[in-house]
């Protein structure tokens, strides 16, 4: 096994362990934690099934933020939407035979990447012109959205300009996920420069995710404002470390 | 720190998003309360020597008791979207106004000391240790923010900083520097009853005279009762209604509603203020004892249902959390929801058919209405969503015939705070107010030059007192400011008959009054 091979190998399960250990730390500690009080921001809806539904608007075509500012919801919502095609359509390179609906949307995901770009352009300019954006960013924002731009043009070269050994790839990929280097042996990565930045970057990218701002993705559905029902006067609410303040009165412990 | 001078803001056409002007507003801070003030509510009485330690370690508790904290610290991306929607950031023009950069003076310090990425890379991540800088920065910044949650509605992850702003209230009062406003009037709130300090006696004796005035005014004898045992409905309503004007007259109101619907309702002396300024300080504690005054006033009256009158966070209070504090209310009435707003009560009497209203009698007058931010954004009236918008606008379309909205982007779920919320009513701010109020002021004269609109009406004491207040500096004038149920007083006909038709076994008791006084 050659260097390259053996230390993309290394550091892609290094990566991937932190990052689903350390999101599933913080998942852990959010579901924990207890909300004491009814803070959903109103109107809010009055079912479980209504709050679904302001999620599933929160979390598809950003709601809250359409209300805010037009500029920041068009160019967010190209970059979110763009990685997502981006995203699916990279499950090619983990399956095989590759599913039917990931080679349907082969070719949108491929140009989805423009939209990233176009997306995350769009962000880091806001945050430069921006007197006001430029105000609340610490150096870690403006280094987010250039560790995303490197991420998708390097991405977007080898689909577009500079075509790599992605058989290779793929059996790389696969051998590393059949854990194939305790059997048959590993596949070696193509020795290719755009390939191994882009690869860097997204595992660079994996370890900070759980110690970032990244942490938004998991926390949007934690977020009590948005994912309380409104119903206080109908079903008592109270946190377990309130009932023990709460020594007034000896009847009723609601959940 | 005192009354300064300062230059009352331009009202524009249109809104325009200012630029920075940095650490404009950094002189800006509230009095601190005295030792005893902070004693009182179990607080140190001065900064305390290992403050830091102190701070840090009641930042580690509260962020394992909320999640809304939790979460909001971690989850901020910065993408400025909340950057131009505090009314405190478009009135005064300094960043630290703006919700994000107020979070941060948080933030900052609770990544440094809870966070790897802020351990390891400080000025990467913009984390912080926490100086007497920083801590001088809280204390002027955090009393900047009237929790009034304009920003959570525009915020894609519905960070909250009134959420921030109450923890970070709670970290200063727990080192010692605490709000001499909020504490002062807590400590009276817990003590005598309500936030003026107003006893027992002072208390019966105003209403007293409010009858009097009424029946002077009406022929009507309307009665305003207090700790009256076995009324149906128990009155919590803000003290500021015992006096201060314009609310009196919202009560004036309140008791009319009652007066021809029959209901029979009573004020009580012990539990004599709707506002729980426990919120503000971000209190858990603090705040429950306040609420468990108004269940012990609703057991010890025997009452069936508690009615609460026009008052802001008081209703966020009562509607959100009042059955997390004080409940389960289960020895009340299960046909009413508890607690009910007056507006609920007067609506629904309304739609019954149950009031003689004659809208004319507020002909001299086009009004528009404010909707008040913890109503709006923090509770609901009635039992769908955005009933706290359209109750208050059915009434007002019931009682008036000229009625006007401001710009949609200044109502509703958009409406902005009056610049007083918050536990920000007090005089060593005024510059902060008068400079706040700026988005709601270019609103309403929106409407008044285009549509001739001659008044305000509120459904809050806190909105109601400031208006009055900051109306003169942007050349409106006071009385321009009027309480919801005072246009209900206004339109409501009472007849003589009204009065002696639900009089029977209050007669021994008005004999008793007239005695004892």
């Amino acid at each position: 096994m050659s260097t390259l091979t053996a230390t993309f190998a290394f550091l892609f399960y290094i990566a991937t362990a932190i990052l689903v250990i350390f999101v599933a730390r913080k998942v852990r500690i959010y579901a924990k934690t207890p909300a004491p009080l009814k803070i959903p921001t109103t109107p809010a809806p009055t079912t479980r099934s209504g709050v679904v539904f302001r999620m599933v608007k929160e979390v598809t075509i950003f709601e809250s933020l359409f209300k805010s500012s037009k500029w920041t919801w068009l160019f967010g919502w190209l970059f979110h939407f763009g990685l997502l095609l981006v995203l699916l359509r990279h499950l090619r390179y983990f399956t095989e035979p590759v599913w039917g609906w990931v080679a349907f949307i082969q070719p949108f995901g491929k140009y989805a990447a423009f939209m990233m770009l176009i997306g995350l352009a769009g962000l880091l300019a806001r945050r430069i012109l921006v007197d006001r954006v430029r105000y609340i960013s610490a150096p870690s924002d403006h280094l987010m959205l250039l560790l995303l731009i490197a991420i998708g043009a390097s991405g977007a070269l080898m689909t577009f300009v500079e075509h790599i050994d992605i058989v290779a790839l793929k059996s790389f990929l696969l051998g590393l996920m059949t854990f194939a280097w305790a059997s048959n042996g590993l596949t070696p990565m193509p020795n290719d420069i755009i390939l191994i930045v882009h690869l860097s970057l997204v595992i660079l990218l994996m370890i900070i995710f759980p110690f970032s701002k990244l942490l938004h993705a998991p926390g949007v559905f934690f977020s009590p404002s948005r994912n309380q029902v409104d119903n206080p006067r109908e079903r008592r609410h109270i946190a377990d470390w309130a009932t023990k303040l709460d020594n007034t009165k000896s009847s009723t412990r609601a959940s | 720190m005192a009354a300064a001078e300062f230059d009352t803001p331009e009202l524009k056409e249109y809104p325009v998003i200012p630029r920075l002007q940095e650490g404009v507003m950094k002189h800006s801070q509230p009095y601190t309360a005295k030792a005893e003030f902070q004693e009182k509510l179990g607080f140190p009485g001065e900064l305390v020597d290992n403050w830091q330690q102190v701070a840090i370690d009641k930042m580690g508790e509260l962020n394992k008791k909320y999640r809304s904290l939790s979460v909001y610290l971690d989850s901020c991306v910065k993408c400025g979207a909340c950057t131009d929607k505090c009314h405190y950031y478009l009135g005064t023009t300094d960043p630290k106004n703006m919700p994000v950069a107020r979070q941060d003076l948080y933030r900052k310090v609770y990544r440094r000391y809870f966070t790897l990425s802020g351990k390891l890379f400080p000025k990467l991540v913009g984390a912080e240790d926490l100086t007497k800088e920083v801590l001088d920065d809280w204390y002027s910044y955090f009393h900047q923010c009237s929790q009034c949650r304009r920003c959570s509605v525009y915020c894609p992850y519905g960070i909250d900083t009134a959420e921030i702003s109450m923890a970070a209230r709670e970290v200063m009062d727990t080192v010692g520097v605490g709000q001499k406003y909020c504490n002062e009037i807590i400590g009276k709130a817990q003590t005598i009853g309500n936030n003026l300090g107003l006893p027992e006696p002072a208390l019966i004796n105003t209403l007293e005279g409010l009858e009097e005035d009424v029946e002077e005014e009406t022929g009507v004898k309307v009665r305003f009762p207090v700790d009256e045992k076995g009324a149906e409905v128990l009155l919590i309503t803000p003290s500021a209604d015992f006096f201060a004007e314009p609310h009196i007259d919202g009560l004036i109101g309140y008791g009319k509603v009652f007066h021809q619907a029959g209901i029979s309702w009573t004020l009580s002396s012990y539990a004599s203020e709707a506002a729980n300024f426990g919120m503000f300080i971000g209190s858990y504690e603090n705040m429950q004892k306040l609420a468990l005054r108004i269940r012990q006033a609703a057991l010890d009256l025997g009452v069936k249902r508690i009615v609460f009158g026009e008052c802001g966070h008081a209703w966020r209070v009562a509607y959100s959390f009042l059955n997390t504090l004080a409940g389960p209310f289960d020895f009340l009435d299960p046909n009413y929801p508890v607690p009910q707003h007056i507006c609920e009560v007067t609506h629904g009497l309304i739609k019954e058919g149950k009031l003689t209203l004659d809208p004319s009698l507020n002909d001299d007058m086009v009004i528009t209405y404010h909707d008040s931010c913890n109503v709006a954004r923090a509770s609901r009236m009635g039992d769908k969503p955005g009933g706290q918008f359209e109750i208050p606008r059915d009434i007002i379309k019931a009682v008036c015939n000229n009625y006007v909205d401001m710009p949609s982007h200044a109502i509703k779920e958009g409406t902005y705070c009056c610049g007083g919320g918050g536990g920000l009513l007090t005089d060593d701010l005024i510059e902060l107010r008068v400079k706040g109020a700026l988005p709601r002021m270019e609103a309403l004269k929106n409407v008044v030059d285009e549509y001739g609109v001659t008044h305000m009406a509120a459904i809050c004491a806190i909105c109601k007192s400031q208006f009055s207040k900051v109306f003169p500096y942007y050349d409106f004038t006071m009385d321009q400011i009027i309480s919801l149920h005072q246009l209900v007083s206004n339109a409501i006909v009472l007849t003589p008959e009204n009065a002696t038709e639900d009089d029977d076994g209050n007669d021994t008791d008005d004999k008793n009054q007239a005695e004892a006084a």
